[in-house]
């Protein structure tokens, strides 16, 4: 992954500053204490997106690792590395990294409940259930080409092939 | 011709530097007379006494007292140290070329800058990341119609991780980052090492600040306090009058002056027409408990706080004898009520002081404004707002309480350069409801010192924030749904 020198350091220092036990890792009250990461709907969700299986602790390493995902595309053009691994920012693992999100269970598949968990943690309590329902519903319906009521990786990929992954999915660093 | 060049910017530099005390004059002529004027035990009204004294132009015939005269010194070192030291590296060898360049640049912009303390900084735009401000309406419908999609989390996953990488927030609660370096070690965050001559001036650096200015600076603030609490507890004594809200007033402008000239202070007071009246309430941005020493240096508040133990509350029960400061219990604290009933009352005696309060309610970096409690401005009366804003190339008078309790706080600031800062006074205000006027006072304020205003509240600093927030958020998106 070719990040700047100094993207790194402030990344680094960024890292130092959320690690308020100063023990070199970053728990989940770390993140919450991000203001704006706790009112975001989805703040818990994005939050586990950076803790492995099972772990409490997050260290730098890690912590880079889930903040590549949105690296922007287009440096991918400088060093294009035909025989390694598929970089984490590419088209593909961002839709992956965002189907973790709504497949709780990781069994590959979102299923109408965790659609529907997805669904009322973004809109509250302003929704009723039989409304939030006929919503996921409709959403599964369009979407479902196999007809097993629930979507897969592939199926997911296909309702967003229109959409601009690249630019919405991505943070831009200034230096 | 680069030597030459170099050279002449050098000489230009020392000169400058040289002259530097000349500015100080009249304040340490108002200081000098001031002296004079209590032992021949003028009458006259202080306040006025003070705005006379400004509009005063600097004579050299002025009467320095030997005093003034070694504060002067004390100021020439303090600024004249950094200059030199930039001169040095402006000439050092081993810099790369384009960074000397861009370096010398941003110097020279900034001390071009220096002889116009009027203009506000803008604020620097220091990020890490651009972040996208489209509002959320916008980018979701884009997405072709409002019926949910699997793309709408894109918008919320990528608000999420913008904040982890750079939120505005929690940078507040954080010393503010600058964009060149200014020989102190504790600034030395992002910036690597450049040469051995950087270093060594760095190096000379450190011991100026150590064995010269903190010694210096330590036995003034020592003096300082001490006569604080000598002159307030012999004013205490007197009988309740004229004199002694003079003579408090002299005591408590003297050990002031004193102790900001123990912190090396340099400060500039622009509008002092609109400076606080009796009766009133001044309000300031809040970055450090110095804060208080640059208000009082240029006039006499009556403070408001908690009671604290040790030598804070030696200082306190001291100065209450001469002077109504509104001290509170711990246990008061608590009953907001009974704190603005309190504070009503000393506002409403329009023979009692401005009373000095900090609406903010802790320590911000001086890069923002934050909420403005309401408390403030529900007691009613005048409302005289003052920003207040430090120049963050002499050192950093931020009070980081989290990191740094308040022995090591002062420590760093003696041994900083110096305190450099432009405190402005606004025209009073009123308003009605407590709510709005506190944000259009805030919004006067920020502008004013050129900071950024934030909605959040400081209390950020140690408190989690409300879950109303996020609700307000999931009633928005679920208002942009379309359902059948």
């Amino acid at each position: 992954m070719s990040v700047s020198h100094s993207q790194i350091t402030r990344l680094y220092s960024r890292f130092t500053s959320l690690d308020k036990g100063e023990n070199g890792t970053l728990s989940r009250e770390d993140f919450q204490r991000i203001p704006e990461l706790a009112i975001n709907p989805l703040g818990d969700r994005i939050i586990n997106a950076f803790f492995p299986e099972g772990e409490d602790q997050v260290n730098f390493r890690g912590f880079m690792r889930t903040l590549a995902h949105f690296r922007p595309i287009e440096d991918n053009e400088k060093s294009k590395d035909q025989n390694g691994p598929e970089p984490l920012n590419s088209r593909s693992n961002k839709l992956h990294f965002a189907f973790r999100l709504y497949d709780l269970d990781k069994d590959d598949k979102i299923s109408r409940d965790e659609l529907l968990q997805v669904l009322r943690m973004m809109v509250g309590v302003n929704i009723s259930d039989e409304q939030l329902g006929s919503i996921a519903d409709r959403t599964i319906q369009e979407a479902d080409q196999d007809g097993d009521s629930a979507i897969s990786f592939a199926e997911f990929v296909k309702v967003l092939e229109k959409v601009d992954v690249e630019q919405k999915m991505s943070i831009r660093f200034l230096h | 011709m680069e030597r030459y060049k170099q050279a002449f910017h050098l000489i230009k530099v020392v000169i400058l530097a040289l002259m530097a005390p000349l500015t100080q004059v009249p304040e340490n002529t108002s200081q000098g007379n001031w002296e004079a004027l209590a032992l021949t035990g003028e009458q006259s009204l202080p306040y006025s006494l003070f705005q006379s004294h400004s509009l005063r132009p600097p004579t050299g015939q002025e009467q320095l007292s030997s005093w003034g005269f070694a504060c002067s010194l004390h100021s020439v070192a303090a600024l004249a140290v950094p200059r030199l030291t930039e001169a040095f590296q402006a000439l050092g060898g081993c810099v790369p070329e384009l960074e000397l360049k861009q370096w010398a640049t941003i110097r020279l912009q900034k001390s071009a800058k220096k002889p116009q303390p009027q203009l506000p900084r803008t604020p620097t735009a220091n990020g890490i990341i651009e972040r996208d401000e489209t509002p959320m309406e916008k980018e979701i419908t884009l997405l072709h119609r409002a019926d949910f999609e699997f793309s709408h989390i894109f918008y919320f996953c990528r608000k999420g991780f913008e904040a982890i990488v750079e939120d505005e927030v929690t940078q507040r609660f954080s010393s503010e980052e600058l964009l060149s370096w200014n020989l102190l070690t504790r600034t030395n965050v992002n910036f690597h090492y450049i040469s051995l001559k950087l270093t060594v001036v760095w190096v000379i650096g450190v011991i100026v600040r150590y064995c010269f200015l903190l010694p210096l600076r330590f036995t003034l603030a020592a003096i300082g306090i001490m006569s604080m609490i000598v002159g307030t507890t012999a004013v205490g004594q007197l009988p309740n009058g004229r004199v002694k809200n003079y003579l408090s007033e002299v005591v408590h402008l003297t050990c002031s002056r004193i102790l900001v000239r123990a912190l090396s202070g340099t400060i500039h007071y622009h509008n002092k027409e609109n400076r606080p009246r009796k009766g009133g309430i001044c309000v300031a941005n809040h970055t450090s408990p110095i804060d208080a020493i640059i208000l009082t240096n240029d006039g006499c508040y009556a403070m408001v706080g908690q009671v604290h133990g040790g030598l804070m509350g030696i200082i306190q029960r001291a100065t209450v004898k001469a002077c109504p400061h509104v001290w509170f219990e711990r246990s008061e604290i608590k009953d907001r009520h009974l704190v603005t009933k309190r504070l009503r009352e000393h506002v409403a005696d329009k023979s009692k002081l401005p009373i000095l309060i900090f609406p903010e309610g802790t320590c911000i970096n001086n890069t923002s404004v934050m909420m403005f409690k309401k408390g403030s401005f529900e007691i009613g009366g005048t409302i005289y707002p003052v920003a207040i804003k430090y120049d963050p190339q002499f050192g950093d008078a931020f009070w980081n309480s989290s990191k740094y309790n308040i022995v090591s706080y002062l420590l760093r600031i003696m041994t900083s350069w110096a305190i450099v800062c432009n405190v402005w006074y606004l025209p009073p205000m009123e308003g009605e409801d407590a709510v709005q006027f506190a944000n259009r006072v805030r919004s006067a304020i920020a502008r004013q010192g050129g900071l950024t205003e934030l909605p959040w509240d400081g209390g950020l600093k140690r408190a989690k924030v409300k879950d109303t927030f996020k609700e307000e958020q999931q009633k928005n998106y679920s208002k942009m749904l379309a359902w059948t």
